[in-house]
């Protein structure tokens, strides 16, 4: 009986840690790459993943955003990540990724398009799982990252969508000369 | 068999009040807007009652009631005319015109159907 | 459907119509200032009489009330019992504001307040009590308003204490007979009627039935008056009758009984006594009560719980909805089944296709090109309301206003039926009213003033609407004292917007009465004048992509003309190229397109270039600059100016070339980016790319602001 009741105690404890860890939160993100790199955004937040499009230029615009395309009859506009993390520039081409997402705005939702490498799996990530980003981050503002999380040996870099849209659509433009 | 109603007034409210009132109690009503509309709907159709308001364009109630005694079949058909308790000058020009009787404005559904139970 | 949402339906027509009646008293009241006509005012009082009844029936007790006063003032103008008079119009109209506002309460399902009623009321009152018409026994008006106070809904008898009312007037009611309860046991009525009782379908038989229900009835018939068969006449009704009603009824209440035959017969009542030893026959006492205790109406039950969605929908003033001509939908559905047939057709080639089909699938692309347009002209039209229903509200508008300002002015409205986009409508009631404020405030001179001139009293403000090419014109048009360029200048000169060496050609004076904070006004009135609507104004029309342009005359007149786009979606453009950006520039504003020469170009302290055109020099935008293009050439010369115009200001934009002219469907740079200075918004072209479409207004002002640092006027 003792065995049994031992027996019953640690399964007991193990149910209880499985208990804690079947309520955590999980949550689902794509991720992708840039230069050497990967991060995940918020699966809800993502609209559709589409190849290269051509992107028409508006003024008064910062280098990272390249300009607006044709979503469906919908103009949308397209920020070019490698700029806005300041990395080398590559030319776009037929294996560009245009992440197409969506985030609140005043009016409604937003759409926007957010040009990467390559797009990479999508991930179940839990909540305690994620740490708050260092303070030497590098390359990406620390404005837009949610946290890093550590999944099948690589680090991921969480956006905050929402925090990277607003702050790039509403940067301030260079007014010309 | 259900008896029919003429329900004339040019205002739509309270036309579609009397007609829903008695035909949730088993009348089938005809409406019309005005004098003009009722009588000539009259010419070719008879009904067993002629309710009508007393102020409209076109043909007013009392001249309606007069014109629709001159027609052969409407001579024994019941008309009541709707009229305000100031109008006690209408009441007699109804009379004088040919309607049966009157109902005063505003009334309730209880009243109306029960006025019209009396002559139907 | 239930009984509830039927009646909740019900009552919504109500408030549509009353609003609708609403209008149209104060459509008509408004000509009866000018001209008092019979048949106006009968329609007036009708929908005074209507709104009346309704108010009644759904139970908005506090509406009809009030709207009876109005009734009975519109009563006796339209029996000619009392003159039409400016002052009983302005108290009607004023009537009319009260009514609409305790309407919008109650449809808005909010406490209804009475408070404008009230003081209203004592108004008409006062007009009412002055030189009434012939004479109605004072006694008996009272009377009858003491009645309607009370909405009583069974036929009215008279009111309390008929034993001190005066003589009923004319066939007036039955006056009950008062007896003590308990001191009768029944009644014997006498009832002779009239030979023609039949001919108004009054049945004896009826009556008698009603009757019992009271109490046990014995009837006895009378035959005596019957003719000899050969004389007798089937409809008349030649018999009396005697009739024993046992039971212990109020008189009132037999009275009601015999209501609608009591004028023409003869009715006799006795009450039978109770005979009781020593019982003497009773008389009325004080403690006795009332003859007929005035019922309160039970307002419907359905009407006192009629419960109406705050959103008050009239088609013009409603953003959420239209209401559309079903010619217009039929129509639309015709050509969407144009549509489906040309697809069908054009569908077959994709099964299969061989080149001598070339030609066949050429025709029909062309329909197929000929129906989407005809399609997308029908959809436009659904959008489209005629200006009709921004320009009704300035009948009143101009009444109240010269009245308060002392003026005689004479209001003319053509082309009411102009359609134009139910947006753009929206949007420019605000600018017109405050351009016909301006008008009467500022350009209306007052009746003395007008005839020292030699002109007549009453001014004429005329609002015009017609289309022209692709836009709608709308003139606000007065025949007053104009513009007064002297003084204009001056206060420009005053503010630095102008140098005192400066000439400016008379529209430029014109406009500089759009610039904020500018007005000539001597004093603020609290009509305009404070000089912050104009830019406004202005400002508004632009944002719906139109001009504004003025005209006047000293001591003749002004005359302010508005272009519109027909609607807000379609853009009439030049699809134009600089470097290898493409863009779109509103055809409205392009005067034309020059290749220049180099003779004609110029350019003032290496800073600002000009083109000289015709006989004005125009600055030239360098496009490529602004936007930081890479053009084919920064020479002029190789280029080509684009001459526009907006708001009265000309300038040359530097383009590459000239491209398509089309309609282009306006999409928003807002909606997912941002608003973009020089920009108004984008277009998908036909290859599935995005073309921007230029803001020439905002071009222009920026970039002359820009080149020197004022708000500059092309020369």
């Amino acid at each position: 009986m003792s065995a049994v009741e031992g027996q019953m105690g640690v399964n007991a404890s193990a149910a209880g840690a499985g208990l804690s860890a079947a309520d955590s939160i999980k949550e689902q993100y794509l991720s992708f790459i840039l230069g050497s790199e990967e991060y995940g955004v918020d699966i809800q937040k993502v609209q559709e993943i589409k190849g290269w499009d051509t992107v028409t230029r508006v003024p008064y615009s910062p280098p990272y955003v390249l300009g607006v395309i044709n979503l469906r009859g919908s103009i949308v506009p397209v920020i070019d990540l490698r700029i806005r993390f300041g990395l080398e520039q590559i030319p776009h081409d037929a294996t560009t990724v245009i992440i197409v997402v969506h985030v609140p705005g005043e009016r409604g939702e937003r759409i926007v398009g957010m040009v990467v490498d390559a797009v990479s799996d999508v991930y179940d990530i839990a909540a305690e799982n994620i740490r708050p980003p260092p303070d030497a981050l590098g390359s990406v503002d620390k404005v837009f990252v949610r946290g890093l999380a550590c999944q099948d040996k690589k680090m991921l870099i969480l956006l905050d969508v929402d925090g990277l849209v607003i702050a790039s659509v509403n940067s301030a433009t260079k007014a010309a000369a | 068999m259900a008896a029919t109603i003429l329900a004339v007034d040019d205002s739509a409210s309270m036309r579609q009040m009397v007609s829903f009132t008695l035909k949730h109690a088993g009348y089938t009503v005809v409406e019309a807007v005005d004098g003009v509309e009722a009588l000539e709907y009259a010419r070719s159709n008879s009904v067993n009652l002629v309710l009508t308001d007393v102020n409209m364009p076109r043909m007013d109630g009392i001249t309606l009631v007069r014109e629709l005694r001159q027609l052969v079949d409407y001579k024994f058909v019941p008309m009541l005319v709707l009229t305000t308790e100031a109008g006690q000058d209408k009441k007699m020009e109804g009379k004088q015109a040919g309607a049966t009787g009157w109902l005063v404005k505003p009334f309730n559904p209880e009243k109306l159907l029960a006025t019209i139970a009396k002559v139907l | 459907m239930s009984l509830d949402l039927e009646m909740e339906e019900i009552v919504k027509v109500f408030f549509e119509e009353s609003f609708e009646g609403l209008d149209a008293m104060e459509s008509g009241l408004l000509t009866l200032d000018a001209q008092a006509d019979r048949e106006t005012i009968n329609t007036i009082f009708r929908a005074a009489h209507s709104i009346k009844g309704g108010a009644g029936t759904f139970g908005f007790l506090e509406i009809s009330q009030f709207t009876h006063s109005v009734e009975t003032l519109l009563d006796e103008m339209r029996n000619g019992m009392r003159a039409v008079t400016p002052d009983a119009v302005q108290v009607l109209l004023q009537s009319v504001d009260v009514i609409r506002e305790m309407t919008q309460s109650a449809q808005a399902k909010q406490p209804i307040v009475t408070v404008g009623a009230d003081a209203l009321s004592g108004e008409l009152a006062r007009i009412l009590a002055q030189k009434s018409g012939a004479a109605a026994a004072p006694a008996a008006g009272a009377a009858e308003t003491a009645a309607d106070a009370t909405t009583v809904a069974a036929p009215a008898q008279l009111p309390a204490a008929p034993a001190t009312s005066a003589a009923p007037v004319k066939s007036g009611p039955v006056v009950p007979i008062i007896v003590a309860p308990g001191s009768i046991e029944g009644w014997r009525i006498t009832f002779t009627p009239e030979p023609t009782l039949f001919q108004t379908c009054n049945d004896p038989l009826r009556i008698f039935h009603e009757l019992t229900s009271l109490g046990q009835l014995e009837v006895t018939a009378h035959v005596g008056a019957l003719p000899p068969l050969d004389a007798f006449d089937a409809t008349l009704c030649y018999l009396s009758w005697t009739l024993v009603l046992r039971g212990a009824v109020e008189h009132a209440r037999i009275i009601e009984v015999f209501d609608w035959v009591e004028a023409v017969s003869k009715i006799v009542y006795e009450p039978l006594y109770v005979e009781a030893a020593g019982a003497a026959v009773s008389k009325p006492g004080a403690a006795l009560p009332a003859a007929v205790p005035p019922r309160k109406s039970a307002a419907p039950e359905a009407a006192a719980g009629a419960a109406v969605p705050a959103t008050a929908a009239k088609a013009a003033g409603d953003a959420g909805s239209i209401r559309v001509a079903t010619e217009k939908v039929d129509a639309l559905i015709n050509l969407v089944g144009e549509l489906v047939i040309t697809q069908s057709m054009l569908g077959r080639f994709a099964e299969k296709y061989e080149p001598a089909d070339l030609e066949a699938l050429r025709r029909g692309l062309i329909q197929l090109s000929r129906n989407t347009r005809e399609l997308q002209e029908s959809v436009m039209q659904i959008r489209m309301l005629p200006i009709g229903f921004s320009f009704n509200r300035f009948p009143r508008l101009v009444h109240d206003l010269s009245r308060k300002l002392g003026k005689k002015v004479e209001l003319k409205l053509t082309g009411e039926n102009t359609e134009l986009d139910k947006t753009v409508l929206e949007k420019i009631g605000d600018p017109l009213v405050h351009l016909v404020r301006n008008a009467l405030d500022h350009g209306m001179e007052m009746p003395e003033t007008r005839l020292a001139a030699g002109k007549s009293e009453t001014g004429t403000l005329e609002l015009n609407a017609f289309h022209e090419g692709g836009s709608i014109i709308i003139e606000v048009k007065d025949d007053g004292a104009g513009l007064n360029k002297a003084r204009i200048l001056a206060k420009a000169r005053e503010r630095g917007l102008v140098q005192e060496d400066e000439t400016l050609t008379d529209e430029q004076i014109y406009n500089l009465i759009f610039v904020a904070g500018f007005s000539t006004a001597d004093k603020v009135s609290d009509v305009s004048g404070r000089g912050v609507g104009m830019d406004v104004v202005r400002r508004n029309i632009n944002d719906l992509g139109g001009h504004v342009q003025i005209f006047s005359t000293e001591g003749l007149g002004s005359t302010i003309r508005i272009r519109l786009p027909l609607t807000l979606a379609i853009l009439e453009g030049q699809v134009l190229r600089v470097g290898k950006e493409i863009y779109v520039a509103s055809l409205v504003s392009i005067i034309e397109t020059v290749q220049p020469t180099r003779e004609h170009l110029s350019s003032i302290a290496g800073r600002s270039e000009l083109f000289k055109h015709r006989d004005s020099y125009l600055p030239i935008i360098r496009l490529h600059d602004l936007f930081d293009i890479e053009p084919d050439s920064r020479d002029i010369a190789k280029g080509l100016l684009v001459v526009v115009e907006a708001d009265g200001r000309r300038a040359s934009i530097l383009v590459d070339e000239l491209l398509a002219q089309q309609q282009v469907v306006i999409k928003s740079l807002e909606t997912n980016f941002k608003q973009v200075p020089g920009l108004a918004g984008a277009t998908i072209h036909g290859d599935g790319t995005v073309a921007l479409i230029l803001d020439v207004p905002g071009l222009i002002t920026n970039f002359l602001e820009r080149q020197s640092g004022r708000v500059e006027l092309a020369a």
